[in-house]
């Protein structure tokens, strides 16, 4: 399996707080990688680390073949990227959306109307689509902005809390929506608070202090832990945990 | 190239969609020419003021009648004693009070030497001393006409003129004025606002992931601010020009020029400001303290800078608005050409580079 995530040791510290401290691991092409810890664990951080946002003080990462100390502008150019605060411009409409972050892309204004209009029909925004996309609601924004994170067909998706505040309803048919990336090839990079996300990943890795205290399945976890449940097994690393928020 | 048009195009949907912006734009330049031109003014017409004349004689309904014809002033009230004036004075009704005394032809004619007393309300320093100032004045001329001495055989006249300004119209003072609030206000504070705006929604998260550059975000954020500064600029010098009267008697292409200077200057003040802030309301506080406030009150535009005290003489040296409403000044009063107003594009043109330079600096910072 070809490896599209790789980091050794990867490490970075504020001051003399080590936020992340020296994780390694690998994930691989069209893999669904979960990444759970507890607030202030540095899961973000080390998300940040690998989309180019902040630089590592030490280790080795690279991201779609590009290292990250110095090929960020490269790493950029092939993932998609979708936060827990709701990332579209309320202001614009969803086709206005669409045109500006294919325009950073780089797209051309052919590939960008074509693939704006199979977007809309596959969401079924047809009615929706020449309005603000601040009345949309907070589902449907979403599903748009996870499928605008895709929408330069970058390699490696990463989401960062991305079903945060959504109905359970919405949450399952969005990981209908990762699945099919999935499926296509579209790695996905994934941190959640929800446990019962945390069984539909392929892998998931658990943080606890900046170290990565498990990384396997969710099946391996459990058995290795000897709990039944996903909660239990994060309860059991989380608890000893020396910081929090 | 292409992303970056993409990004302006975005910027100017939010611009055009957001009432409050289109308001600061559009609505604040107006309002605030107008009430600078109209409404803030030195110039006195129609003062109301009282008098007690103990007189009653052919000289004080002269010198009553002298007073109104110059129109600084509007006699409301004849009062009959002191105790009037002090009522009038704390009712409001009256900024100033002329007291004749009872004796007051025949001193001037026999003694060669009359008093008159004048009152007036020094809660309002400004206008105190801009009405005694008429009053002094239109006593003398009274003086001079009634004497009937022979002039002396050996005199010296002061014979004034004021160049630049020969009415001293206060309006000359406030278009530069305003003209550099206005810009500091669009530049400064819409930017400031604008990628403060970016942070809070995280969408600058988004930005920042994106292949765009950290350095080409703020540039094509800040883009139409500065076609929209720039209109505005031209909008209230018109009005100046137009409506009010206030020549301009350099360069225009140097004025525009100069203003393109001085919109960057603010321009790199607010995104020094939005590096420190991550919302809107505290980029807008910080605005308002800290470009607002000093463009106001230390950069010559209400207060002249030589009457303030040594301390804040020293401040205004490093607000940039000072050496804009200069360079504005010299071209339009004065006629100055550029080789005259090297030291101030100077010191404008360093300002910007230094505030761009510290700001690019605490962008990177927050980026690693």
């Amino acid at each position: 399996m070809q490896t599209l995530i790789t980091t050794h040791n990867l490490t970075k510290r504020f001051g003399d707080f080590t936020a992340v401290d020296a994780i390694s691991f690998e994930v691989g092409k069209g893999e669904i990688f979960g990444f759970l810890g507890a607030n202030g664990a540095g899961k973000t951080t080390a998300m940040r680390m690998l989309t180019g946002l902040s630089h590592p003080t030490s280790g080795e990462a690279s991201v779609a073949g590009f290292d990250v100390y110095r090929q960020p502008e490269m790493i950029k150019r092939h993932i998609g990227y979708m936060s827990q605060k709701f990332s579209l411009y309320e202001d614009l409409t969803i086709l206005e959306n669409l045109r500006f972050f294919g325009g950073v892309y780089g797209l051309s204004r052919r590939q960008i109307k074509e693939k704006s209009a199979a977007l809309v029909e596959q969401l079924g925004l047809e009615e929706v689509a020449k309005k603000l996309t601040g009345s949309l609601p907070l589902g449907w924004k979403q599903k748009l902005a996870f499928s605008l994170a895709l929408f330069h067909d970058p390699q490696i998706v990463f989401l960062d809390e991305p079903t945060g505040g959504v109905d359970p309803i919405t949450r399952r048919q969005f990981w209908e929506m990762i699945y099919a990336a999935a499926d296509r090839g579209v790695t996905v990079f994934v941190t959640t608070h929800y446990m019962d996300e945390a069984e539909y990943c392929d892998r998931i890795s658990i943080m606890v202090d900046g170290k990565i205290a498990a990384l396997d399945s969710p099946a391996g976890i459990k058995t290795k832990l000897g709990v039944q449940s996903m909660n239990d097994a994060f309860y059991q690393l989380a608890r000893g945990a020396q910081r929090s928020e | 190239m292409k992303p970056f048009l993409a990004f302006v195009k975005k910027e100017i949907y939010h611009i055009l969609r957001d009432r409050r912006t289109l308001l600061i734009l559009f609505g604040m330049p107006i309002i605030q020419v107008l009430i600078f031109g109209y409404a803030v003014t030195n110039e006195f017409r129609g003062a109301s003021i009282a008098v007690l004349d103990q007189a009653q004689d052919e000289l004080s309904t002269d010198l009553q009648r002298h007073l109104v014809a110059s129109g600084h002033f509007a006699i409301i009230e004849q009062v009959d004693n002191v105790s009037d004036i002090e009522s009038a004075f704390q009712k409001g009704k009256i900024k100033m009070a002329v007291v004749i005394p009872p004796d007051f032809s025949q001193d001037f004619y026999h003694r060669k030497k009359a008093v008159v007393q004048v009152l007036s309300d020094g809660s309002d320093p400004n206008t105190a001393s801009t009405l005694l100032n008429y009053v002094t004045n239109m006593v003398n001329q009274f003086q001079v006409r009634k004497s009937q001495a022979p002039p002396l055989p050996l005199q010296i006249n002061i014979e004034s003129r004021l160049v630049y300004n020969p009415e001293l119209k206060s309006v000359y003072m406030f278009v530069p004025g305003v003209t550099a609030l206005i810009l500091m206000l669009v530049s400064a504070m819409m930017t400031a606002l604008t990628l403060a705006k970016e942070k809070e929604l995280g969408t600058m998260e988004l930005l920042l992931v994106s292949p765009l550059h950290p350095f080409l975000i703020i540039v094509g954020k800040v883009t139409p601010y500065v076609f929209l500064a720039l209109i505005n600029a031209i909008f209230i010098l018109a009005l100046g020009v137009f409506v009010f009267g206030v020549p301009i008697k350099g360069s225009l292409l140097l004025l525009l020029g100069l203003c393109l200077l001085f919109i960057l200057t603010a321009l790199a003040l607010g995104i020094l400001i939005s590096t420190k802030t991550d919302t809107q309301q505290a980029a807008m506080l910080t605005s308002l303290m800290m470009l607002m406030m000093p463009t106001m009150l230390l950069s010559g535009f209400i207060f002249p800078v030589e009457s303030m005290p040594r301390l804040l003489q020293w401040i205004s040296t490093i607000i940039p608005a000072k050496y804009f409403i200069i360079l504005l000044k010299d071209v339009m009063l004065k006629g100055s050409g550029i080789e005259l107003i090297l030291w101030e594009v100077m010191v404008l043109g360093i300002m910007t580079l230094f505030f761009l330079v510290v700001s690019l600096k605490n962008f990177k910072i927050r980026l690693a």
